[in-house]
């Protein structure tokens, strides 16, 4: 990383420069930088709307960047130890569907795990790229997910040789890793490329002592949250690029799905925040990750409640735990985790990123106090005291091996018929089913609805989870193949 | 020259008192802290710029929060003093014999090192030998200790600010799971009047409320606060708040400026509009 490269911030002195020169608007946005909409500006501030601007010769154009975007995108890629970088305005998921749509055409066979985000199926979908999919496994303890074991690797790249991409979800939202460097070594051996959805492991590129980022492992291709970790706005984001992929051809892919009309105020966030990780990133980050290692020791003493950490480690499907995550296994309470996440908000004021069937996580970041820590542990000690079960009949986790019958495209845009959820059973999806948080689909389209899927449903659904995807708001009836 | 301290009580209606000297002012960790001597209510501690006590005032505010819990059960012997830096909570505690333990929990030392120096009326009994301070966050401490305390005193600052963690319902959950069977919890709730304040003491009491299965409040007249109308909860395991055998007190001939048994038993009847608000709680 170029040190003084970074202290730099080219879209928001670009920004400034243009406040200076009091330039008149006769363009959009119409509301004329807040003028024309007083309460919204009363509302937002009139700083934040007097940047709301649109592409001009000063500012660039984010479809076809030359000057200043190109520079904040340069010094990106030095940030991130990147070939290069691209400024991402629609959330991570475009940067996940860029990575999937740029590395796979419609037919092509493209290797992950199933766990992955929705972003992962509208990119499979899109692109009517194939999944072969490989078992994450289930940590025993937990119930949740693992990275990918290197052996299941290898045999799944040996029984799809043609596949063009294997896609990793790196770091999990629980902060789990695989051995990236050695799936990077065994996909190039084979022409594969390497995707990784890094979208919870911004601070990888920055920190110390943190699991090995994705450019850094020698990926080809990675999807960075930085509103997450980061600190930029929400839905900003960037992709980035190792140095095989064609970047030109990346760019026109992203112009297929992203806006015209890119934000200066995302924008800029994502410049400014990138130069403070640049610049303070070793510090804040190992701030995070004190404030998390102290919340886990506190709240494991409540009792029933495991916040787990690197003790997890197992060399291979956890090959490394991010430990800026604050991850809490909740079966022991008797307590659903969505069922913590609910007491939480109702009942203490405390909003948590999500809870799923036995765990949840608790998000904590720079912006975070150490009595609001001191809340949550206190909280949670009297979630234990009041409201703790008898954990038996807590549903036993299942890894639901999917069984594709056709591409998530092909099944998206078939001929289909509406079916009661358990009807459904042995039909092929047309629709996706998640809980969102986490937004990890049950079933995806194309693949055949199995009893334990239906069943997961109905126990997530019991348990306060929010179910999406379905045409049907309710989540009570499925579209299937004919 | 004249030098006024002035605190806003609402957006539209502020206190002022003349100020003889500024004896002290710093930035702690945690707060600004001021100390002024003043002709009218004599030497005053201010943090963040709010009023905290005056010399001339506190016996009120310091003599309800700890004679009345201690009036209706007398044989309280631990005792837990969450905030309090100043020390007027303690000195009134440490003038029973019976009580052989006072864990005070103060999230700022420089409070009770400027209160020690500059405020020793109030603080002089910060020396006690039943006394152990511990400077860390109250929440925390209380989150650790079960079935210890047979009195909670909450001398709480503001709902926001570095006391805010005291006003959550996991702080009253954990303070209920910090006393022992007979326990109780006082805190102030602040006042009734102002709209802003009325809100904040209802949410308080409502917490307080929410945690015990006896909970009540009872009032005070502290001329620098803002209205002048003080409210402290009551919240109890077993206790009621007033009982005819809180006449015993009077045998302990503990002399003071403004409680008495007969007062004791008038604080707990309030205006109908707070009884109102604190039904609504």
């Amino acid at each position: 990383m170029n040190i003084k490269l970074q202290q730099r911030a080219p879209i928001m002195e670009a920004l400034e420069n243009m406040k200076d020169k009091r330039i008149v608007p006769f363009d959009v946005p119409g509301h004329k930088r807040g003028k024309g909409s007083p309460e919204l500006t009363a509302f937002l501030g009139e700083k934040a709307m007097s940047l709301d601007v649109n592409s001009m010769k000063s500012l660039d154009f984010l479809g076809h960047p030359v000057s200043v975007i190109k520079e904040a995108e340069e010094i990106a890629a030095d940030a991130f130890g990147a070939a290069q970088a691209f400024l991402m305005v629609s959330g991570t998921t475009s940067s996940v569907i860029a990575m999937i749509m740029s590395a796979c055409k419609a037919g092509d066979k493209i290797l992950l795990t199933r766990n992955v985000h929705k972003s992962v199926l509208t990119g499979l979908i899109l692109s009517g790229a194939i999944p072969c999919y490989i078992d994450p496994g289930l940590q025993p303890d937990l119930g949740i997910s693992m990275g990918m074991k290197l052996q299941d690797i290898e045999q799944a790249m040996d029984a799809n040789p043609d596949a063009v991409a294997i896609l990793l979800n790196n770091p999990t939202y629980y902060g789990i890793c695989s051995n990236l460097p050695a799936v990077v070594k065994m996909a190039h051996a084979r022409n594969m490329l390497v995707l990784v959805d890094e979208a919870h492991g911004t601070h990888f590129s920055f920190g110390r002592g943190l699991p090995i980022s994705a450019m850094a492992a020698g990926a080809d291709m990675a999807a960075v949250s930085m509103h997450k970790s980061g600190g930029s706005l929400t839905q900003s984001s960037f992709l980035l690029l190792g140095v095989k992929p064609n970047a030109a051809y990346v760019r026109q892919i992203i112009n297929l799905i992203q806006t015209t009309s890119a934000s200066y105020l995302l924008m800029s966030s994502l410049d400014i925040s990138r130069k403070n990780l640049a610049l303070n990133g070793v510090e804040i980050f190992e701030t995070v990750g004190k404030m998390a290692a102290y919340a886990r020791e506190e709240i494991n003493q409540i009792g029933g409640f495991y916040a787990f950490g690197a003790e997890i480690i197992n060399g291979d499907s956890i090959y490394d735990f991010d430990a800026t995550k604050l991850s809490v296994n909740t079966l022991k309470t008797g307590l659903a985790g969505r069922e913590v996440y609910d007491i939480l908000r109702d009942e203490y004021d405390i909003q948590i990123e999500m809870g799923d069937i036995g765990n949840f996580l608790a998000y904590v970041s720079v912006g975070d106090r150490m009595k609001d820590i001191e809340r949550l542990c206190s909280a949670l000690s009297e979630i234990y005291r009041l409201h703790r079960r008898n954990p038996q009949g807590m549903l036993d986790y299942e890894y639901i091996h999917p069984i594709v019958s056709c591409s998530p495209q092909e099944a998206f845009y078939a001929e289909k018929q509406l079916v009661s959820l358990e009807n459904s059973v042995s039909r092929v999806s047309v629709e996706l089913v998640m809980c969102y948080p986490p937004g990890i689909p049950i079933i995806a389209p194309g693949e055949q609805v199995t009893k334990s899927a239906i069943d997961y449903i109905r126990y997530a659904k019991a348990k306060g989870c929010t179910l999406t995807g379905t045409q049907n708001e309710a989540v009570e009836q499925l579209y299937v193949l004919l | 020259m004249e030098l006024w301290f002035s605190e806003n009580h609402t957006e539209n209606a502020r206190m002022s008192i003349k100020v003889s000297r500024h004896l002290y002012g710093a930035q702690s960790e945690f707060q600004r802290i001021d100390i002024f001597d003043s002709p009218e209510f004599g030497r005053f501690l201010v943090l963040d710029g709010v009023m905290m006590m005056t010399e001339k005032d506190e016996f009120a505010y310091h003599e309800m929060m700890v004679h009345v819990p201690m009036a209706i059960n007398p044989g309280i012997q631990s005792v837990l003093i969450i905030g309090a830096g100043d020390g007027g909570v303690v000195r009134e505690l440490a003038r029973y014999p019976g009580i052989t333990r006072m864990d005070m929990v103060e999230i700022d030392p420089q409070v009770v090192t400027v209160c020690k120096e500059y405020l020793p009326q109030t603080a002089g009994a910060l020396d006690d030998s039943r006394l152990t301070i511990y400077y860390q966050d109250g929440l925390k401490f209380i989150r650790k200790a079960q079935d210890a305390y047979d009195l909670i005193i909450v001398d709480s600052t503001d709902p926001f600010g570095p006391g805010e963690g005291l006003f959550t319902k996991e702080f009253y959950g954990n303070c209920y799971n910090g006393l022992r069977e007979n326990g109780i919890c006082v805190n102030q709730l602040g006042s009734p009047y102002y709209a802003n304040d009325a809100a904040a003491m209802a949410r308080a009491y409502g917490k307080l409320k929410g945690a015990f299965p006896i909970a009540s409040a009872y009032q005070a007249h502290i001329p620098t606060y803002p209205s002048g109308h003080w409210l402290f909860g009551f919240g109890s395991k077993t206790l009621a708040s007033a009982t005819d055998d809180i006449d015993d007190w009077n045998t302990l001939g503990i002399k003071t400026h403004y409680y008495n048994t007969r007062l004791h038993r008038g604080a707990f009847a309030l205006p109908n509009y707070v009884t109102e608000m604190l039904n609504n709680a």
